[in-house]
């Protein structure tokens, strides 16, 4: 058999290291690297911006700031956490794990990976040039028509949000191409749907949701792009256009973003009870329907949103009732995940401390999210912060809760170092501790009727303790991420043994291979006949798998590496930038003609070409 | 190395069969149908909220004088069916690639191209007439989701054009052998995706009052 062969043949030839590497590389596992550090960047900014927010809140009539600045501030802090932050840390558990988990060597179109990858970062960082500029966005995450429209924000700033936004739109579409087609045809062979490890299911499901969504976005960002650059009247009244037609283009595509950011992590938490619990996902079929579900629905709940543009009885009651009813398939992922690790035995690793944490907090904030699915009580609840409390739980309490677990589930893996228990174990309380000092009062300062988005409040409001609190919580969060850093950096310059492959016992492909993986993955693609694939192959093996051995490092030939898809990036950025202050020709052109080339450059080049080392 | 050449063969591997970009295709076109779908919604909610200026159908006044209504859809009838015309030429030109019929492939090739250049064609003096009729682009609310839905299909319609365009050269360089018809399979179903469109926004905007 083929496999025997490889088993023996000499490990030889080093992968190639260095900067240009990097650069070209099409590997799915370095691409997802590259998403997780500049997306981990990207993520520590956000975060400063919500510390000098809080600094800000300390006590009443702040001065640290001003109103321009802190506009600024919480719309970069908004805009960053979603699209710079949470859904490319997502990515990047998509790129590194989806093929591993699905026994492929790579994903559909490495090359079209590393494209979204450079559209991502250029995306980001045009985005924050504004800051250069002094002119950061400063209209709200949802940038609201006629308020970001070119006579109320005449300045660059909603010029860097649309352009910046369209920059990571196209950036996801192609990622979510690109898996779409990876998790249907590269599953290994035998590996039926019904069959694939439940965070690919959850990431299969989300890029349905980014395929569907973020078309609609793209189409009202280029609206207001037109608007402010060509003088049109698609959300300008006074030209007969209607500011809620932005509303509802920005919230069909808003809500399903929501799903867009949590789905991932439920895959994420449905990985680590089972194996942390050691025994199966417990209603494996209840959780993939209910997630389709989750997704199907959430189409059609965009509204709730504007229960304040005052839509009517009806529409109202739709939009309720809809909202409501996604609570349903929610619950029964959480009874299920209860169910996981009811009667397990369990192991309290730091990975199963977050996932723990996640339930918990998730449904602190899915529970606050059924109060303002009732339009009397969003109408009292909407633009306060009890509003702000309720998505930090979901999103902070569930994503970012499940994101650093799966940080240090599949550290080993990808990293090859083991990060230490007592630092991690730290890490979870504080920030459970932080987490819920921040934004627990929130719900009551909200109630109690302190707005959203104001860069002050008075002294006689009685907010201030609560406020304090919030800011105290606030920095446990930061000392939290410093020691996730610490762990990182210790366990990186420590001479521990190389992490086996398998340090969880864990149930899915990725821990049948070294770590971190080869190249190729796998010298030969795995036979899978069920759910567990590795659990099976284990019980199959009567117990453990020996530690798998590497092969030679050219066994298995992958495409080359590209230089292309980073020109064909550059040129989309060019293109749009293009956008900033008006429109410019020149630079429209200039961008066509790179991205061109970049195009046609990648399509005429042969991926597996010999490269005659 | 057997082994090489029997890893090699993975690459091939799909777990349908179906081929990586043709699925990667028609996932895109589910996609452009959100898109499509966002900017025709725009224009319908827009119809007849017009404050001033020309309307798409019916008379209209333009400094108290009565001018005649602004599409044409004579000409545009015309266009319609260029396009349509061609979608049923490709297909003709990927049955001649898949059979290794240089000349079917050649000659259906180049008559796809034929009508979709008369459909920009058609269109680009379309746009011109309006402008000098005095519609600019920012000039009303359906001026502008005109411009903006119709122009969005053009350009649609246009990189088809130079994809096809790409086939073509290549085809004639006899590159095109039948193993590889889905280069322009892929081409084609982009091609059938933006008449689909069409035929969507021809009802909406020129035939429905
Ligand atoms: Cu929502």
């Amino acid at each position: 058999m083929a496999t025997t062969a490889l088993e023996h043949a000499p490990a030889h030839h080093e992968e190639a290291t260095g900067i240009w590497s990097w650069i070209t590389t099409v590997d799915h596992k370095r691409i997802g690297i590259m998403y997780g550090v500049t997306a981990f960047l990207f993520f520590l900014l956000g975060g400063l911006e919500a510390l000098v927010i809080r600094m800000q809140l300390w006590g009443p009539d702040g001065r640290l700031v001003s109103a321009e600045v802190y506009n600024q501030l919480f719309t970069m802090h908004g805009t960053t956490m979603i699209f710079l932050g949470v859904m490319p840390l997502s990515a990047m558990y998509f790129n590194y794990m989806i093929p591993l988990q699905l026994g492929a060597r790579d994903v559909a179109f490495p090359r079209l990976n590393a494209f979204s990858y450079w559209v991502f970062l250029l995306g980001g960082l045009i985005i924050n040039a504004s800051w250069f500029f002094g002119a950061a966005p400063n209209g709200g995450w949802f940038g609201y028509a006629n308020l970001t429209s070119a006579q109320y924000s005449p300045g660059l700033n909603i010029d860097f949000w649309t352009v910046g936004l369209q920059i990571l739109g196209v950036a996801s579409l192609a990622a979510a191409v690109n898996f779409f087609v990876t998790v249907i045809n590269l599953r290994a062979p035998g590996m039926g749907m019904m069959h694939m490890p439940m965070f690919v299911w959850m990431s299969f499901i989300t890029q349905i949701l980014l395929l569907l969504s973020f078309p609609i976005i793209t189409v009202a960002l280029v609206l207001l792009m037109i608007d402010r650059s060509f003088g049109t009247h698609f959300f300008v009244p006074a030209g007969g256009g209607d500011p809620i037609l932005w509303q509802h283009l920005f919230w069909l595509f808003g809500h399903p973003e929501v799903y867009i950011l949590i789905l991932p992590s439920f895959g994420i938490v449905s990985e680590i009870l089972p194996v942390f619990s050691r025994k199966p996902l417990f209603g494996y079929a209840a959780m993939v329907f209910s997630g389709a579900f989750i997704a199907f629905v959430g189409f059609g709940v965009w509204a709730h949103h504007m229960f304040s543009t005052g839509m009517g009885p009806f529409a109202d009651a739709f939009f309720a009732l809809a909202t409501m009813i996604i609570a349903i398939p929610t619950g029964v992922k959480i009874f299920n995940w209860i169910g996981t690790v009811w009667g397990g035995k369990l192991e309290f690793k730091t990975p199963m401390l977050f996932a723990l944490g996640f339930i918990a907090m998730f449904i602190m904030g899915g529970l606050s999210g059924v109060m303002h699915a009732s339009p009397p009580a969003d109408l009292q609840q909407t633009d306060t912060y009890f509003i702000v409390a309720h998505f930090h739980y979901v999103l902070f309490g569930g994503a970012i809760f499940a994101l650093t677990g799966g940080a240090y589930y599949w550290w080993p893996k990808m990293s090859g170092k083991m990060l230490d228990e007592g630092l991690g174990t730290l890490h979870f309380w504080l920030m459970m501790i932080g987490f819920n000092l921040t934004f627990f009062p929130m719900h009551i300062v909200g109630l109690n009727g302190m707005p959203r988005r104001v860069y002050t409040y008075s002294a006689e409001s009685n907010f201030e303790l609560l406020n304090k609190m919030e800011t105290v919580g606030a920095f446990l969060l930061g000392l939290a991420m410093l020691v996730f850093m610490w762990n990182i950096l210790k366990t990186w310059r420590s001479h521990q043994p190389p992490a086996p492959a398998d340090p969880w016992n864990g149930a899915t492909l990725e821990w049948a291979i070294p770590s971190p993986p080869q190249h190729f993955n796998f010298p030969a693609l795995p036979r899978v006949h069920g759910r567990d694939a590795l659990w099976e192959m284990k019980r199959v093996a009567g117990g453990t798998l020996p530690e798998p051995t590497p092969v030679a490092h050219d066994a298995v030939p992958m495409p080359n590496p590209s230089w292309k898809p980073l020109v064909a990036a550059l040129g989309v950025a060019i293109t749009l930038g293009g956008f900033i202050g008006g429109s410019h020709l020149w630079v429209h052109a200039v961008g066509l003609v790179v991205l061109f080339y970049g195009v046609y450059a990648w399509a005429f080049e042969d991926p597996f070409a010999a490269t005659g080392h | 190395m057997a082994t090489a050449h029997a890893h090699a063969d993975d690459h091939h591997y799909t777990a349908t069969g179906i081929d990586n970009r043709k699925l990667a295709i028609w996932t895109f076109i589910g996609s452009e149908c959100m898109f499509f779908a966002s900017l025709i919604g725009t224009y319908l909610v827009y119809k007849g909220r017009d404050v001033v200026g020309p309307k798409p159908h019916g008379e209209w006044l333009l400094n108290g004088v009565a001018q005649e209504q602004m599409l044409e859809i004579p000409l545009v009838t015309f266009g319609t069916a260029l396009l349509l015309f061609s979608s049923f030429f490709v297909v003709l030109a990927l049955n001649g690639a898949q059979k290794g019929n240089r000349k079917q492939l050649i000659g259906w090739l180049l008559a796809t191209i034929v009508c979709g250049v008369f459909f920009v064609g058609m269109q680009v003096y379309e746009f011109n007439h309006f402008a000098h009729r005095g519609m600019g682009y920012t000039t009303n609310l359906f001026s502008s989701t005109f411009y903006t839905l119709t122009g969005f299909h053009g350009t649609h319609v246009t990189l088809g054009l130079v994809w096809l365009v790409s086939v073509l050269v290549v085809a004639l360089r006899g590159k095109l052998p039948p193993e590889k018809a889905l280069n322009l399979e892929m081409a084609a179903l982009y091609w059938h995706f933006v008449d689909v469109v069409w035929i969507v926004i021809f009802p909406v905007v020129y035939l429905i009052r």
